[in-house]
């Protein structure tokens, strides 16, 4: 398995998506997916991104990211231990013959029909990558005039929030002494 | 309610209340405004002569002081043209802060006139940057910005201010606290780690102390000595880490890496445990990496986690400040040492000893009598002697003077290692001058680098800072010439400088009001640089015209593995440490 999902707590601020984004073009890692979106927190916005990470270790990139001063938390979901979602709008033709099929499959994935023309439907669905994959291979047939999808987010399972204490101060400490004597 | 004040004066006074004692700059329209109240200010500003100069003096003053150094400059031209010494500061691990106006903050995104995005053009090569529009964030961000340069893994920082925020009226407050949620380093080395890097020293036969530039930064030398002296294990010094032990001490075996000593060379690949302590297993220094201490285990200690296993993996990876790595290794190697546990070192110690005699570092004279590059080096350390300050540019002669000055204390050998910045020799002497005006300071330049920033001189003339200049004179890119001997036949495409013609540096000097003194023969060497010792009332420039076919050896090759080292052209060492240690530890 290749691909990772990290939660990347960064200080709500411009240039924030920038350093990131940059970050892995100048050390050549490779994203499949970012979403970044704000939190509970005013201050802080939460990015889940997924790397690919053939070729260079996940300890690198996490690495690397932690250095970034305005990285406050980096947490790696475990496929298993949390819930992934993405968003897909999709436009599919469907001609007043094969309307009732294009339904049916939108029910039967829990999709929703968000706009209709005379011979298209435009479908959103929300999901993991594989369900919408699924569903993409059920519209495929109909003609699929238009897509667009969210990046993945992620939540960990159960009570505990990734993103408390996160924001603590620091004093400004004291300059180091010149010298200190040898052990 | 504290006083109103306008934004320009809170930087000024924010500089102040960080430390700021010097600051090299040169104004312009938008940062116009800062230059005002930096009239009346304790700091003393150093009108240099082209912003790239005052960034490399920064990082000089930084480097020889351990402070941060810091430089100013206007928008757009005045802020890229600090781009070269941000970069190089950020490869070298040097605390610096940048400053530079920005237009005003209706105009940013206009394409104004001086604009340039130079916080998104400095993202991938600061610590960290800052654009300030609102007057009221300049000191905190100037208090973060001295924190995130001095702390942790040091490196430079830059503040862009728009024009408007230092025209605006603001209070002044020194914050007490700073802001900075995602930036904590870590300092204190795990416990455990130290326990397991102490089993492995002991267990070791031939271990070595790789010692890098970080033990500078963290002023461990202290700390290194006592550390070597207590176990007998030898030390490397690479590049950034020359004077963190001295070359005179037996234990030292010297330099790795591209142009190191056989024995440093030697003592990285056949040993069996290296002890990593603020270095970062660079392509110089490791030659091929599959290749590279194929025997060793690696206890890295680095206080940036993303050096460690970047390269080379690491069995203990000890994140931390080398200081207090050093520190607890000693403490848990004397409690073990007072329990009868020391290693056993004794067949290596010779061994190297043996090839360290052997394959000392040499030269050849050139058989016509002219200049030999390393002898004025050789000479130039023996007579302004450790205690002065050494910044060199970068090529053969940084090489050489790496290779020829011995160096016995932290902070007196500045160079430009991990960019490789020509031009970073005379404007870094100048801020080295600066922060220690009482050390000899010695530029240790190219004729190629010299002709990039010499015009520095003026800043340091008028401003008396009088650094001497050893102007390493081939007529050439010697380095760039040596590869096309190697490696291209000989067809020296675009090296000749002819520099013994033109520039006349004796004459450049003059003009710049220096005193131009040039050397010729071996026998003028001693002299030359006695008289240029006796002047210090201004800048000595000296043109030591050098034989131009002198090369760098020892060699390993890039992209070669360590092993296939030449300590003369076609001449490779004849050790075998295996051999050796099976007959004597059969």
């Amino acid at each position: 398995m290749s691909k990772h999902t990290l939660s990347v707590l960064v200080e709500n601020k411009p240039g924030v998506l920038t350093r990131i984004a940059a970050l892995f073009s100048r050390r050549g890692f490779n994203i499949d997916s970012l979403a970044v979106g704000p939190t509970e927190h005013s201050e802080i916005s939460r990015m889940t991104i997924v790397v690919d990470v053939e070729g260079t270790p996940l300890e690198q990139v996490t690495k690397q990211l932690n250095k970034l001063v305005e990285v406050i938390k980096i947490v790696e979901l475990d496929h298993s231990a949390s819930v992934q979602r993405e968003l897909m709008l999709v436009k599919v033709a469907a001609p007043v013959d094969a309307r009732g099929q294009v339904l049916d499959a939108v029910q039967l994935f829990r999709a929703k029909v968000v706009d209709i023309a005379p011979d298209a439907v435009t479908i959103q669905i929300v999901g993991n990558a594989d369900k919408l994959a699924d569903f993409l291979r059920v519209l495929e047939p109909f003609g699929i005039r238009e897509l667009v999808q969210s990046g993945m987010v992620a939540i960990g399972r159960g009570s505990r929030s990734i993103s408390e204490r996160s924001l603590r101060p620091v004093a400004i400490p004291a300059p180091p002494p010149a010298a200190r004597s040898v052990v | 309610m504290s006083e109103q004040v306008t934004g320009a004066q809170s930087l000024i006074q924010s500089l102040e209340a960080a430390g700021a004692e010097n600051i090299f700059g040169i104004p312009g329209g938008a940062i116009l405004p800062a230059y005002d109240p930096l009239m009346d200010s304790s700091i003393r500003h150093i009108l240099v002569r082209h912003e790239q100069g005052a960034g490399h003096a920064a990082q000089g003053y930084a480097a020889a002081s351990g402070k941060v150094g810091v430089c100013m400059a206007t928008s757009g031209p005045g802020a890229t043209n600090l781009v070269t010494p941000l970069a190089d500061a950020h490869m070298d691990s040097v605390p610096m802060v940048a400053i530079t106006g920005q237009v005003g903050a209706t105009l940013i995104g206009t394409d104004a006139f001086q604009e340039a995005d130079i916080r998104g053009i400095t993202m991938p090569i600061t610590k960290h940057n800052f654009l300030v529009k609102d007057p009221a964030e300049i000191p905190r961000t100037i208090a973060e910005a001295f924190h995130i340069a001095a702390t942790g893994r040091p490196g430079p920082v830059l503040v862009d201010v728009a024009k408007s925020a230092l025209q605006s009226m603001t209070t002044y407050t020194w914050p007490t606290e700073l802001q900075l949620p995602g930036y904590r380093p870590v300092t204190r080395p795990h416990s455990k780690q130290i326990r397991e890097a102490a089993r492995l020293i002991l267990a070791a036969r031939r271990p070595v102390l790789y010692v890098g530039g970080g033990v500078v930064r963290a002023r461990a030398a202290r700390e290194l000595r006592v550390l070597a002296e207590l176990t007998g294990m030898p030390v490397v010094t690479t590049l950034m880490a020359r004077g963190a032990f001295p070359d005179s001490h037996a234990q030292h075996l010297g330099m790795p890496g591209m142009h190191g000593t056989v024995a440093a060379v030697a003592g990285l690949q056949k040993s069996d445990l290296i002890i990593s302590l603020g270095a970062r297993f660079d392509d110089r220094v490791t030659g091929n990496l599959d290749s590279f201490a194929p025997g060793a285990l690696v206890i890295h200690a680095d206080i940036d986690p993303a050096e460690i296993g970047k390269n080379r993996h690491a069995d203990v990876p000890i994140v931390g400040d080398c200081r207090e790595v050093i520190s607890d290794l000693v403490v848990a190697l004397k409690a073990e040492a007072d329990a009868g546990h020391t290693g056993d070192y004794e067949a290596w110690v010779e061994f190297l000893a043996g090839v360290k005699k052997k394959y000392a570092l040499g030269y050849d004279q050139p058989s016509d009598g002219t200049l030999a590059p390393q002898y004025v080096l050789e000479r130039l350390g023996q007579i302004a002697g450790p205690e002065a300050i050494y910044a060199a540019g970068v090529g053969q002669h940084q090489m050489w003077a790496a290779q020829f000055i011995g160096y016995e204390q932290p902070n007196h050998w500045l160079n430009s290692g991990g960019l490789g910045t020509m031009g970073y020799s005379v404007p870094a002497a100048m801020g080295a001058k600066v922060a220690c005006p009482d050390s000899t300071v010695w530029a240790i330049d190219g004729d190629g680098c010299f002709q990039m920033t010499n015009q520095e001189l003026a800043t340091c003339a008028i401003n008396d800072i009088p650094i001497k200049v050893a102007i390493i004179n081939n007529e050439s890119l010697g380095m760039v010439r040596q590869w096309q001997t190697l490696f291209y036949n000989e067809r020296y495409s675009n090296t000749d400088l002819h520099s013994k013609r033109i520039p006349d540096f004796v004459k450049l000097a003059e003009a710049y009001g220096c005193v131009g003194l040039a050397c010729e023969s071996p026998e003028a060497v001693d002299a030359t640089i006695e008289k240029a010792m006796e002047i210090d009332d201004a800048p000595v420039v000296v043109d030591f015209r050098v034989h131009r076919d002198a090369m760098v050896w020892p060699m390993v090759a890039a992209g070669t593995s360590n092993d296939d080292i030449k300590y003369a052209r076609d001449l490779a060492p004849k050790y075998e440490v295996e051999d050796d240690w099976e007959v004597r530890n059969a």
